[in-house]
Order: structure tokens, then sequence, then C-alpha cells
């Protein structure tokens, strides 16, 4: 590539990178800025001065902190219960041949033709009727329930490649299945936890219709991400106070993206050549 | 995807006694059997029960529901109102898959050159709008287009014609605003599946091209091309299908409106299932709808099953 033409290209993409990354900016810079200085149509993503009144606002008064804690203890009991069943079906699918698996790995692959999203009348219905529909215990049901096809399949590939001498040697220690599976074999998928720790994180954290039709009768277990839409629509707009509570769902996604991104980017890309 | 496990499985000699081999299996069911809990109750029930829901005269809040057979079908085909969020979301999947796709894949052939350098900063820069939560997207959009918001305040300054409309309230450029956020929010995403499907390509390739004395656009067009067409085509069915079930972006930014301009099936479902702007929900009739709009999807990708066949005889790929 001639110099020229390689100076053109990263002007050219930091032009649209900045184009891409520019809401969330204008969202941290709002969300700092008094509401006068935020109406004065003054755009500038540096604000005058940085008082925190937005934060402590949306923090007590907005609830926030009941969300941040609410859509925490959802989150982290999903990765929790999604690593459990995923990790332990990822193992015996992949690495033993037993009665049923033809059978299995077939009912799994078909879930690539339900949608999911069509799921919401029913899995609604599924929690009301299990009694559980204004408690957290059902929001986190809903939010780990599906086939977890694609976080079976990485476990399952990367168990099969794990020597079988490991094993042999565990049991002839005298360990059983599932101490052989605990204390040798899962400590080795340590990657493939991390793909899925954090994939899970985000959909978690991220998920919108369950969560919000699954607290509509109770507003207490809101999530980040509804109740960020619940309080739009209950006052009148205060901007500032939005863009606060708004920086506050987001951090914690975003910095863990950057902290982490590897294990999400090759984890989404197994995905698609799968 | 699972014909590759069968095939490759390990299929280990078994030994032992059939009282140790009856052992294994048992605990190989146990370990099997949460995560196919999981998956019966919260994907394989909601299927069947669907069907028997969409047959219901039934609010889906009290026990009181009467079996009214086919009903919810004729009343779904005979109301304008469900056809113009069928169409708004077909219209919404035509204009926001094709330039996501092209865009996606010029961004990933661009970061893919070995050459240019902070390659993986900006990769992280377009993948930043993927991971964020969608509801609070919605709503900082909500200010980006608005009257006052920073993109007519760029357009006013940059001389350029749509300085004053108020993009989100108003019925002719309601829909292009949403589309182009959803472009906005998912490039990253799909940049990363191309990326995927390039890094597969053999370098070797490239440079027996390159020797040959093959420009940019040619070696574009008849080396990569034809051999991401099999990627390509599990990226066209993940857009469709995703885009054809956009929810969240919608709900949050315009909630469908205004007057319906941006209604799409979900939103149309949502609204007759859990809204209390409509009266008493009607369940019954959501399913119904929820079921119609599902067939259309599974009828697509038969249909884009069909031509990926038929794609890939002619471009000579070897994906089965």
């Amino acid at each position: 590539m001639s110099r020229i033409g390689a100076i053109s290209v990263h002007i050219v993409l930091i032009l649209i990178g900045f184009v891409w990354i520019y809401p969330f900016l204008c969202m941290l810079s709002a969300s700092f800025k008094d509401t006068e200085e935020f109406f004065a149509g003054s755009l500038s993503l540096i604000p005058a001065h940085f008082n925190l009144a937005n934060f402590t606002r949306a923090w007590y008064a907005g609830n926030f902190n009941q969300y941040f804690l609410n859509t925490f203890i959802v989150t982290a009991t999903v990765i929790i219960i999604v690593l459990a069943i995923t990790a332990t079906c990822g193992y015996a699918l992949g690495r033993y041949a037993f009665p049923g698996r033809r059978w299995l790995l077939l009912v799994f692959g078909l879930s690539i033709f339900v949608p999911l999203e069509f799921s919401v009348i029913p899995i609604f219905q599924l929690i009301k009727s299990l009694g559980l529909l204004d408690s957290r215990l059902g929001i986190i049901l809903a939010e780990a329930g599906g086939g977890h096809v694609l976080f079976v399949l990485l476990f399952a590939s990367f168990f099969r490649q794990v020597p079988k001498e490991l094993e042999e040697a565990s049991i002839i220690d005298g360990c059983g299945f599932f101490r052989t599976f605990i204390r040798v074999i899962l400590p080795l998928s340590k990657p493939i936890i991390g793909s899925v720790t954090i994939m899970q994180f985000i959909w978690t954290w991220n998920s919108f219709l369950l969560p919000l039709v699954l607290t509509l009768s109770n507003p207490a277990l809101r999530t980040l991400a509804v109740g960020m839409y619940a309080l739009r629509g209950e006052n009148i707009i205060d901007w500032t106070g939005l863009a606060a509570g708004g920086t506050i769902a987001l951090a914690p996604i975003i910095l863990l993206f950057l902290f982490l991104q590897r294990y999400f980017v090759d984890g989404m890309a197994g995905s698609i050549k799968g | 995807m699972e014909k590759a496990m069968v095939g490759t499985i390990n299929q280990r000699a078994v030994s032992g006694t059939k009282a140790k081999r009856n052992r294994k299996a048992l605990w190989c069911w146990l370990f099997v059997a949460p995560n196919l809990i999981f998956y019966l109750l919260f994907q394989g029930w909601p299927i069947v029960i669907n069907w028997y829901y969409s047959m219901l005269d039934w609010s889906g809040i009290s026990s009181n529901a009467t079996f009214v057979k086919l009903d919810n079908y004729t009343r779904l085909i005979a109301d304008p109102y469900f056809w113009k969020a069928y169409r708004n979301s077909f219209i919404f999947m035509l204009q926001a898959v094709p330039p996501l796709l092209v865009l996606s894949l010029v961004l990933a052939a661009t970061l893919n050159n070995p050459l240019l350098r902070f390659a993986k900063l900006y990769r992280t820069l377009f993948f930043i709008p993927v991971i964020a939560t969608t509801s609070i997207v919605g709503m900082i959009m909500i200010f980006i287009w608005g009257a006052d918001g920073p993109l007519n305040y760029a357009l006013s300054k940059l001389n350029l014609p749509g300085g004053g409309i108020n993009w989100l309230s108003d019925g002719r450029t309601a829909m292009y605003a949403v589309i182009v956020t959803y472009i906005w929010k998912n490039l990253g995403m799909n940049m990363i599946y191309w990326l995927a499907g390039l890094q597969s390509i053999p370098r070797e390739l490239y440079e027996a091209a390159r020797s040959d004395g093959a420009g940019h656009f040619r070696t574009f067009y008849h080396i990569t091309l034809p051999l991401i067409m099999p990627i390509a085509l599990v990226i066209l069915l993940l857009n469709t299908a995703g885009a054809l079930k956009v929810f969240d972006l919608i709900k949050t930014m315009t909630d469908g409106g205004p007057f319906f301009a941006t209604d799409v099936v979900s939103t149309y479902i949502y609204r007759y299932a859990f809204s209390s702007e409509m009266g008493v929900p009607s369940m019954g009739y959501a399913s119904a709808a929820g079921i119609f709009f599902a067939f259309t999807i599974v009828i697509l990708a038969v249909l884009q099953g069909l031509i990926r066949k038929a794609v890939l005889r002619t471009w000579g790929g070897d994906n089965s």
C-alpha cells in the first residue's frame, strides 16, 4: 500500500470510527453536565465542570441502585447456571458414546430452527404457573432457559481434544466420573469458560424483552435495561439523569468487553464457522 | 454442525463389564439432563403449547379461556394493522440487511490487511455498539435523532438538507432512522463474521494471485468472493432472521410509532399480549400472530437453504 493510500484509509477509518462511538461519548459527557449546560445547545463533548449530581439523582431517586443490584444478581446467577449445565452437557456429548447420544444431538440440533423470541408468551405463562412471576428466581430461570447449543458445542469440541490418558490416570487414582470431571477435566477448559462467561454476561446484562414482561407487575425487580425504558416513560424527560443512568448501566459491560474481548470475539467467530 | 460432531466423535473402545458401562451411561445422562431440561422447558414446550394458545380466546391473565379453533387466525388475516406490521418487518429487513452486509464486508476486507496498523483498535471501536445494551442505545438515539439533537446540529452546520426534521416523530423518516441505527449497531458483529471467513482463506492464494499480476479488485472477485461464499450464506441467514425479529431497538426508539409507521410484527405481538393500551390483553390472539410469523421465517430459512445449495453448486464451494 502506498503511503498516501495508507494515510487516507486511516483518515476514513478514524472519521467513521468517531461516528461509531460518538453516541457513547455524547452520553458520557451529558451525564456530567447540568440541565442548563445540556440545553444551552453546546454539543461540546467536554463538560464545563464534572459534577456528579446526575449520578446521585439516577442512583437514588431513579432507583438505579436497585436496578443495578437486580441486574448484577440475575446476570451472575445465570452465568453460573449456564456454565454448570453446558460444561457437563458438553463433556458427556463430546467425550462419551452412550445410548441415546445420537438422538440427543438431533434434538439439540433442531434448536437452530426454534425462534426463542416468539416463545415469550409461553415462557411468561410457565414462570407464572410455577408461581415465580414476582420473584427474581423467575427472571433467572427464564434467562437461563434454552438449549445453549453454541456453548455446548464449544465445550464438547474442547473436551474431545483432551488426551484420554488424563482421565485414565485419574480413574486409576480412584476418582469417579464426577470427580474426574470436576478436578481433572474442567480446570483445563478455562478458555471456553472465559468465552461462555463473557458472552452470557453480555446477553443477560442486555436482555430486555423477558425481564420487561416478567417485571410488569413488580417494578422493584426491574433490571437496568428495563428500568431505563420505564423511567423514560414515567417522568418529564430528565436527559442528564437518564444519561447518568445509561453510563452506570453501560460502564461495566464496556469495561469488561475491553479487557476480555478476545474471548468474546473468538466465541462469536467460532459460532459462524460451526 | 451436528453432523460434524457425529462424524468426529471419539468412539472409545468400550472396556469393562456391562455394569460399568451402564453406570457410565447413567452418568452421561445425568450430565446431559440439566441442560436438556432447560432446553425442553424453555424452547421445546413453548412451541408445542403456542399452537394450543393460538386457538384460545384468552386474556392470559385469568384462567378463563374458550377454545375458538382458527378464529384468531381469521381475525389476524383480516386485520390491516397486522399486515402493516408484517410489511414493515420485511421493509425493515430488506433495507437494513443488504447495506449491513456490504458495508461490513468492505470494513472487514480493509481491516484484514496485515499491513494496516491499529487494525485491532479499529475493530474494538466498531464492536462497541454491538455489546451495548439496546434499550439504552434506544434512549441515546432518541436524543441523537431529536429535533435539537447533534445530528440536526451537524446537518445545519454543514448546510445539508434535513436540518429541521424531527426524524423519529415524522412518519416518513422514522423507519429510515431506525434502520440506520440498526446498521450502526450491528456492523461490528458482521465485521467479525466476515473477518472469520476472510482469515480462513490461505495467504498463499493471494500471493499466487499477485505474482500472476492480478489487481485488488480481480483478486477479490476471483479468490475472496468464491471462497467466502459458504460463510456468506450463513451470515445472510443470521441477518435475515435477526432483522425480522427486531424488537428492543424499535420498542425503545419509536415504540412502533408514529402512527404505526415503524410497527413490526414483534411490537404488534407485544401490544396484544402485554400492553395495557389495548385494554384487556389477548394472549391467544398474540400467539396466533407469533406462529404465523414464525412460520414465515421458517419458510424463508428453507428457501435460503435451497438457494444456498444452488449457489454452492455454481460457485464450486466444497462445504456441505
